[in-house]
């Protein structure tokens, strides 16, 4: 068969789709689209969290550059369509690009309503539909001030809270009495409504808005009552129209949409249309679920004869404001033949309602506690009769059959096969297990490449943890826990809502994500403590309580409880001065031991806790500064002799690797950081076991990094060569500082490097010089707050606390008993 | 010796021991930081006393129940400490090893008269 031109109009979240099941079954066509978006295919459900500063763009692409290159797709980018010529089965683009189909795709989404009050075409009102919007909004909230939201519904909620993370203040104006009235009950519309309040957004129902005020660009808005409200951005969320223009004007078939059968063909056999433009059956869509569904029925017409057909299905919503559970499907409203069960705890701001007709659900609405949603769902769906369990059917589904089930994990595991866990791409539980099976997967990010489980909103992403955790057992529990138990947050979603969120204390942390303890615990605060010092130097100030005791007090604790002290010896050189200074202090204060390390250097040890000011002091007054020998942070740089001495050095390793660690020393980083310079290839200062290692050779320097011995032994991976000693250390500096900023808590560099990949840290810090400069930067700002000798801090009465007894009895002649005065 | 001193132990008091109270001052709750520790001298013994996030002090023996790690180095979190040596988690309340791990270190009375600490050196049952 001959290959046919199958074009596709739009290049939205439903034609994506739509691609990848074609691809599965058919390689029969050669495809071309036309996106008035001059970008990819992107997941445009996530843009809120891209507008809080919760993701990147990079974040929620869908398909790269990449992925239309191996499937050999023509992809014009800001090419709008403007005529479709049915006779000549061409289309033509504002370009004037046309290309000629054997079969089109009409998938040009919706076109978000405008309100044609005055001044709604000033500059500074938005919409709020693609990438352009958010930046719009975002470079808005950078100038501050106060941002309008016209329409309380999903979007228009959305959008405020998304501006409210941007800094900007937020006001709310809803036409109906109570915020997402099609979605939700009045009574859980007034508890969205006091969340929202009580996160500073103001919210005014019942607001009609008369007119945008302004001369040159938006300055307010005036109600119908005369209130008027100053604002800088006016974001309308009203609502969307299907984009039916086109397929107007080429004469099909329209009615609220482009009308389709339940085989996604328009009146034209050649023509389909997906999507939220596409209209049937007399529904239009406007939520993902759906129109996946459309996706896969045209998908499989277009590989050839099938029956595969739509049918309409109710689809949950929920809104992704972080913190903020509501969960709402079916029918809700009042009728004489529905029957409410509801269930209300005013102390922890819940709401249940569950809807019946004729002992079935018909619809529910949660708010706070949503579990069971999905579980009302599959009762929805499946249409059983409720009778039975109509007494406890509101407490959930842990209830039925008498047990109270405390495990998180048995609500999971009590679903059907066929219980639908990710609405947004309609994956059953079952679907899920069989791929965990079949493929052998083991981490989130596989599942969700293999099913598209939580690939789309993400807000199951718990459950398909869920699914998994019972599947694999033990083996995935450990890898789907949070940083600790206070948090179900991984450590990098940790570390990206610290930037996004601006969150600048541990309490503000632990408050505004939501920690489960009320305090943190010794894994956690330790890691947050590290986070904030990396994220936010010169303003943080570091919390002494969080950090383990050797940081604290500057020094290695001991079995014993005493300390080891070691000071720094610049690159393994030291002088007469020092090792007289040192056996000074050894005899003064009576160390037991002295031992060369394996970091060329002296170790004092045993020496005790009340004794470590008064030995600092003379080790700084001999020039010596701590050598951190306790910190996540640069311990040692070893050296070998090189061209100084050695008959086969080529270079000055001795010189560089002084160099280094007066460049690097000081600074905190995930893990401890070690270095080597050696002078040849014969590598005696064993540089390709190190955090960051210098090979000297003829040409240059050759720098090789991700290497460790300790509980495992990993050779470091080259990165490059460079000529200069500069170089050099600009890129230690450089890739330091982007360890620092992504690096997890523990996480040695060969670690962090395999996680986010060799070859994208060779890309960064050694092929492209802008990046590898603007990370030296900041890694040099973080050094001007972070190269601060503790040890001389402490001699000058820093912590003095920390090193003096609070009190001390039973001396020969104590005789105070003492009483507290009445 | 004055009855208003009760003893975070009451048995103390019932069995009328007065010889098990020895009060003493030790110094104010701002000596310690929050979520942090001080040691207190008696003799051999070196005492603990910690203070938590919401300003409760107690007071244990500085020494782990399981190699004596001296407990006052630990980090402080939901009224436990955890063990700078090998990380075991004790309750500053009870003096007792949390979680899977067995044993108990000695735990002393502390009460607090306004922001005056006093430390009873005998320790409790
Ligand atoms: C003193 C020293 C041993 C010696 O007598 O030579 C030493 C002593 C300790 N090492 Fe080490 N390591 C010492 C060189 C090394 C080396 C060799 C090197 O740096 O070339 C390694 C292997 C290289 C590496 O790090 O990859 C090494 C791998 C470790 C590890 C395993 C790290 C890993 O990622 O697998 C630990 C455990 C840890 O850090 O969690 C560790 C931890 C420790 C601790 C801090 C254990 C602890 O938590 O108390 C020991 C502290 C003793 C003290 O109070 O000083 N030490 N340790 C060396 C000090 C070097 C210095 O001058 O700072
Ligand atoms: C902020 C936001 C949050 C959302 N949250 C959710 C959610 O949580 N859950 C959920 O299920 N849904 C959500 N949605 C809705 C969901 O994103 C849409 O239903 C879905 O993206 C629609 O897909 P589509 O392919 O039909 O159209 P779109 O994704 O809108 O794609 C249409 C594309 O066609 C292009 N186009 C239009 N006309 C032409 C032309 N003439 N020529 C060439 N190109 C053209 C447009 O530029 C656009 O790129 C959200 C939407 C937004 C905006
Ligand atoms: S190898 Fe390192 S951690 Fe182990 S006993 Fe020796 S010094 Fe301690
Ligand atoms: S001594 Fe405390 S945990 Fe080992």
């Amino acid at each position: 068969m001959s290959r046919q031109r199958l074009v596709i109009i739009g290049n939205g979240m439903a034609p994506g789709r739509m691609l990848e099941h074609l691809f599965e079954a058919s390689d029969a066509y050669d495809v071309t689209i036309f996106n008035a978006e001059s970008r990819v295919n992107y997941d445009r459900i996530m843009l809120s969290p891209v507008l809080s500063g919760e993701k990147s763009f990079d974040d929620i692409v869908i398909h790269d550059d990449a992925w239309y290159a191996s499937h050999g797709i023509t992809l014009h980018r800001g090419q709008k369509v403007v005529s479709i010529d049915r006779d000549s089965q061409t289309v033509t683009s504002e370009g004037g690009i046309t290309a000629g189909y054997d079969k089109l795709v009409i998938a040009t989404g919706s076109n978000p309503f405008i309100i044609p009050v005055p001044g709604h075409k000033l500059p500074g009102v938005v919409a709020y539909r693609d990438l352009d919007d958010v930046q719009a909004m975002k470079r808005a909230a950078a100038l501050g001030g106060r941002a309008v939201v016209i329409g309380g519904g999903l979007l228009g909620l959305e959008a405020a809270a998304g501006l409210k993370a941007q800094g900007m203040d937020v006001t709310v104006l809803h036409l109906m009495p109570t915020l997402m009235e099609r979605q939700l009950d009045p009574a859980a519309g007034y508890l969205l409504q006091k969340e929202l309040e009580g996160r500073g957004i103001e919210v005014r129902c019942g607001a009609n808005t008369k007119q945008i005020l302004g001369e040159a660009q938006v300055e307010g808005v005036e109600l119908e009552d005369g209130t008027v409200i100053d604002a800088s951005l006016v974001v309308m969320a009203v609502g969307i129209r299907p984009n039916v223009q086109l397929a107007q004007e080429a004469g099909l078939e329209v009615g609220r949409g482009i009308v389709t059968g339940t085989d996604m063909k328009t009146s034209d056999a050649n023509i389909y249309s997906v999507g939220e433009c596409a209209e049937v059956e007399g529904r239009v869509y406007g939520l993902v679920a759906p129109l996946y569904t459309m996706a896969k029925v045209a998908a499989a017409h277009l590989a050839g004869a099938s029956d595969a057909a739509f049918a309409h299905a109710e689809t949950p919503t929920k809104l992704k404001v972080t913190g903020v559970n509501l969960y709402s499907v079916g029918e809700f409203g009042d009728g004489p033949e529905l029957e409410d069960v509801v269930l209300r705890d005013a102390k922890r701001g819940t709401y249940k309602r569950v809807i019946l007709k004729d002992n079935k659900v018909v619809g529910a609405v949660l708010y706070g506690d949503v579990a069971d949603g999905m579980w009302y769902n599959e009762l929805l769906k499946s249409a059983d009769c409720v009778e039975a369990m109509r007494e406890t059917l509101i407490f959930g589904q842990a209830h039925q059959g008498g047990g109270v089930a405390a495990d998180p994990l048995a609500a999971i595991s009590n679903l059907s096969d066929d219980a639908e866990i990710c609405g947004c791409n309609g994956i059953c539980k079952g679907q899920i297990v069989n791929a965990i099976k079949d493929k052998g997967l083991t981490s989130l990010a596989e599942v969700r490449a293999h099913t598209k489980a939580s690939a789309s909103c993400g807000t199951c992403t718990g459950l398909v943890e869920g699914v998994m955790a019972l599947t694999l057992g033990d083996t995935f529990a450990k890898k789907a826990e949070g940083m600790c138990g206070c948090t179900d947050l991984g450590h990098g979603d940790v570390r990206r809502l610290i930037v996004a969120k601006e969150l600048k204390s541990i309490s503000a942390v632990m408050q505004e994500l939501e920690w489960k303890s009320s305090g943190g615990c010794a894994k956690c605060r330790p890691a947050l403590n590290y986070y904030l010092l990396s994220d936010w130097p010169g303003e943080y100030v570091d919390d002494q309580q969080s950090r383990f005791i050797n940081e604290r007090v500057h020094a290695n604790i001991q079995k014993d409880g005493t300390y080891s002290v070691v000071p720094r010896m610049w690159g393994g050189m030291t002088t007469a001065g020092e090792l007289r200074a040192i056996a000074n202090v050894v005899d003064k204060f009576n160390i037991p031991d002295v031992k060369v390390t394996g970091g060329q250097r002296i170790d004092l040890l045993g020496v005790k806790k009340e004794d470590l000011p008064a030995v600092w002091a003379d080790l700084n007054a001999a020039g010596m500064i701590s050598g951190h020998a306790y910190s996540k942070g640069l311990r040692t740089v070893k050296t070998c002799v090189g061209s100084t001495w050695c008959r086969f050095g080529t270079q000055d390793s001795t010189g560089l690797g002084i160099k280094l660690e007066k460049f690097m020393w000081g600074s905190w980083t995930p893990a401890k950081v070690k270095l080597a310079v050696t002078g040849c290839p014969r590598n005696c200062a064993e540089a390709t076991c190190k955090d960051i290692g210098v090979i000297c050779v003829d040409s240059g320097y050759q720098i090789v990094y991700g290497g460790a011995a300790g509980l495992h032994i990993q050779g470091t991976t080259e990165l490059g060569t460079v000529k200069t000693e500069d170089e050099v250390i600009e890129i230690a500096g450089a890739m330091t500082q982007m360890y620092r900023e992504q690096g997890f808590y523990l996480e040695r560099i060969y670690k962090w490097a395999d996680r986010v990949g060799y070859d994208t840290v060779k890309s960064v810090i050694f092929d492209d010089l802008e990046s590898r400069r603007a990370y030296y930067e900041r890694f040099v700002h973080s050094q001007q707050f972070a190269q601060v000798d503790p040890w001389s801090e402490r001699v000058s009465g820093v912590d003095k606390h920390e090193f003096n007894p609070m009190a001390v009895f039973g001396l020969p002649n104590d005789t105070t008993v003492q009483e507290p005065a009445e | 010796m004055n009855a208003r001193f009760t003893s975070p132990n009451a048995s103390l008091l019932e069995g009328g021991q007065n010889t098990d109270l020895d009060w003493r001052l030790i110094g104010t709750i701002d000596d310690i930081p929050a979520q942090g520790a001080r040691c207190v001298k008696n003799g051999e013994t070196t005492i603990a006393v910690f203070r938590t996030a919401d300003d409760r002090i107690f007071a244990l023996e500085d020494k782990c129940p399981h190699r004596n790690g001296p407990l006052s180095q630990g980090i402080v979190h939901d009224g436990c400490v955890t063990c700078p040596l090998h990380n075991w988690v004790i309750s500053l309340e009870t003096g007792t090893a949390q979680g899977a791990d067995e044993g108990r270190t000695a735990s002393f009375p502390v009460r607090l008269s306004g922001r005056d600490i006093y430390l009873n050196l005998k320790p409790g049952a």
